[in-house]
């Protein structure tokens, strides 16, 4: 009953935990940068005086938000490479699979953000001569990206915790790393506590900084 | 240019047809048990009783900020360490969904509760009710009705979480895909006819629970 | 002597450190009509809520029939109250509480809401319960509205609904709360007019309100709240038509437009 715990597997392992947290932190950036950037031009399509591009947003929202993001990227990694003669490595595979994902959720925040604001803002702007793009780029936008900023921070917490599932197709990132110890040292206890409470202490304070920034919004409305 | 080809698909449809029927298994066994954890664990964190409301937050917090694949093999492969016991799939799987969508829930409770009016428990303190039956009879029917969309969000969640379990070999839809990919060595339509399984199940019950909760907004007096 | 039906002996209150009254003494006799006047944020609503420990005093007692509520007990720096839930519960089926707000249950019909006291706190069968529900709703003029949701009734039907689920409870005491502020002025009468028809019962009633008419016409007494306290106190003709000290007299200049 009295497991002893025992962490020196860990610690002699640190560097290869170092290059797993490496592997996370790239993949992170790259699917933050990506889901959130390409999520915005979504949202704007959704929006647009076209109805083909309407139709291929929302079927891009639909599709991507009502399939598991596991199988998005199990998808891209064992099914793409069929179609198109590329080779598709584990990274290429996790981007595609994290950021479409992302880029999904993100498109329909923008979307609720850019709703809110009243329409007298439109007409105010359009009433100095502003046009459309300029009214959204200068007037629209800057407020309803402060409005959403919890939302998407959200958001960013989600994808650095997907970023786990990219282990699956043998990315090397942390919980990766964290496999391989465990089976080469038989402590999966530790190895799983270990990196838990990693991902714990790196988003926590991003949590509450989260929550912070929402009720100093609504305050402030 | 490929060609397509799904008849091995067909041929092994009731395999996929199966994982599909563990996948809401799972989830259903998840929401089952998540609910009433995460109503618990709202309580307890609104109780204004630090002994409860700190262990209450601490499992709130951990569950809703660690990645699921860690929890799922923490439960899989750690806690059998500890508990000195055997360890299925099936067993992990459902405690680390329950305890973590009732983490999710749990706020989701919460939200709900303090939303409402502080003069609905404030009057029904007046009339003699306990703070139990004030929960009970008053708060809480006014509180599930406004978590209702929510509540049906996390569970779709929660839905597309338990695919994770492919990964220690409880026989999902996700799981189940990946053996016939394998054995037909058409990954293309395996993976893609699971992505739409997946898709469909998915659109119809997000369109189910958006029916309800029309329903409710219709039959609802309660919008003032 | 009689007891009187309620005693507050040296009420104190605060909020962090800002006392809103201290050491309020007050006797209110079975039929008595009270009636607290005071300028907004003199403490109303709050010596109306200790009463029935929607907020708890600091220091001093609550004596309801000659019972005090909570018990004493003796500390290291003096004594000190305990309430226990039970009986504090218990004390509010006693006292009746009408809100400005009026605070119905929405998800529940005006029926529901009249019976919900009565089957969840004293347990009566739903049968008997609705009979009793509805004969209250019928006092208040509403017996046409029982199925109605709050949502479809207007502010002074809400307010009635409320009257008639405090009633229900047969409350030894009732309290009133600015039960007419939050309603339109062509709605007011038909509240005020309920009230005046419990008053003609003879019951027991303490109400804060800013209609100094109608307090004039209702009431048998007249608190006026100011500087932490029970500033000034008569009859409804010494303190509203003839106060005798300055804030009172302030105060009721104030209100002179209204005719008594
Ligand atoms: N829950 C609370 N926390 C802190 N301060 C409070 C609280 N409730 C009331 N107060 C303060 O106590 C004082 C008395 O408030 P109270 O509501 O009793 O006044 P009132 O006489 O009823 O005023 P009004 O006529 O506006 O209803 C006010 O200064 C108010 O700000
Ligand atoms: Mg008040």
């Amino acid at each position: 009953m009295t497991y002893r715990w025992d962490f020196t597997p860990l610690l002699d392992n640190w560097q290869a935990l170092a290059m797993g947290a490496v592997g996370t932190v790239r993949l992170f950036a790259v699917c933050l940068v990506l889901g959130l950037g390409f999520g915005l031009i979504v949202a704007l399509a959704r929006r647009s005086r076209w109805r083909l591009a309407r139709w291929v947003s929302i079927g891009f929202i639909e599709f991507f938000r009502n399939t598991p993001v596991l199988v998005q990227i199990l998808w891209f990694y064992f099914a793409l490479p069929m179609l198109v003669p590329v080779e598709i490595t584990p990274f290429t595979a996790a981007i595609f699979g994290i950021s479409l994902n992302s880029a999904a959720y993100s498109a329909e925040i923008y979307r609720a953000g850019i709703q809110s604001i009243e329409p007298g803002q439109w007409e105010a702007a359009r009433a100095i001569g502003m046009s459309g793009l300029q009214t959204l780029r200068r007037i629209v936008l800057p407020q309803a990206l402060r409005r959403v900023l919890p939302a998407l921070t959200n958001r960013g917490i989600e994808i650095f915790k997907m970023t786990t599932l990219a282990s699956v197709v043998a990315y090397i990132e942390l919980l990766h790393q964290g496999k391989l110890i465990a089976s080469l040292n038989f402590n999966p206890l530790e190895v799983y506590t270990v990196i838990g409470a990693l991902f714990f202490l790196f988003l926590y304070p991003l949590v509450r900084a989260t929550y912070a920034l929402e009720r100093r919004l609504a305050r402030s409305d | 240019m490929y060609r397509w080809d799904f008849t091995p698909i067909w041929a092994h449809g009731d395999l996929l047809l199966a994982g599909l029927g563990n996948t809401l298994v799972l989830t259903a066994v998840a929401l089952a048990g998540g609910l009433p954890v995460g109503l618990a664990l709202a309580l307890a964190r609104l109780s204004g009783n630090r002994l409860m409301a700190a262990p209450a937050g601490l499992v709130i917090e951990v569950f809703r900020t660690t990645p699921p694949l860690v929890q799922l093999f923490w439960f899989y492969f750690g806690l059998p360490i500890i508990l000195n016991v055997e360890m299925t799939p099936y067993l992990a799987a459902a405690l680390t969904f329950t305890i973590q969508s009732g983490a999710f829930f749990a706020e989701i409770f919460r939200a709900g509760i303090v939303s409402v009016d502080k003069g609905q428990s404030e009057s029904a303190r007046a009339i003699g009710m306990s703070k139990a039956q004030a929960m009970r009879r008053i708060i809480l029917p006014q509180a599930v009705k406004r978590m209702f969309p929510a509540m049906m969000e996390r569970s779709i969640e929660l839905m597309k979480t338990t695919t994770l379990v492919a990964t220690v070999s409880y026989a999902d839809l996700l799981y189940q895909a990946n053996e016939l990919a394998q054995k037909t060595f058409r990954p293309l339509e395996v993976f893609t006819a699971a992505a739409l399984l997946y898709f469909v199940t998915i659109t119809l019950v997000s369109a189910l629970g958006a029916l309800v909760e029309r329903r409710m907004a219709q039959s609802g007096e309660m919008t003032r | 002597m009689d007891t009187p039906l309620l005693r507050l002996a040296g009420l104190d209150k605060r909020f962090g450190d800002r006392a809103v009254f201290s050491g309020v003494d007050l006797d209110v006799k079975r039929g008595d009509r009270i009636a607290i006047i005071g300028a907004s944020g003199s403490g109303k609503s709050t010596l109306l809520r200790c009463i029935n420990f929607l907020e708890r005093p600091d220091a001093g007692r609550v004596i309801l029939n000659g019972e005090p509520v909570g018990a004493e007990r003796q500390r290291s720096g003096g004594t000190e109250t305990r309430y226990d839930e039970g009986s504090l519960n218990r004390l509010r089926q006693r006292v009746g509480m009408v809100f400005q707000q009026f605070n119905l249950f929405p998800h529940m019909t005006a029926l529901g809401n009249v019976m919900e006291g009565l089957v969840t706190v004293k347990r009566m069968a739903r049968a008997p319960a609705g009979e009793r529900a509805m004969a209250e709703l019928a006092r208040v003029g509403l017996a046409d509205k029982a199925e109605a949701y709050p949502a479809h009734l207007s502010g002074g039907q809400k307010q009635r609904v409320a009257i008639a689920r405090a009633l229900a409870m047969e409350p030894e005491i009732l309290l009133f709360d600015e039960p007419t502020s939050a309603l339109d002025p062509a709605l007011v009468g038909e509240v005020l007019d309920t009230i005046q028809a419990l008053a003609a019962e003879g019951r027991t009633m303490i109400l804060v309100t800013h209609e100094i008419g109608f307090a004039y016409h209702m009431a048998t007494r007249v608190l006026f709240l100011a500087e932490g306290g029970i500033y000034e106190q008569g009859t409804p003709d010494e303190v509203l038509k003839a106060p005798r000290r300055p804030l009172t007299q302030a105060f009721i200049a104030g209100h002179r437009r209204f005719s008594f």
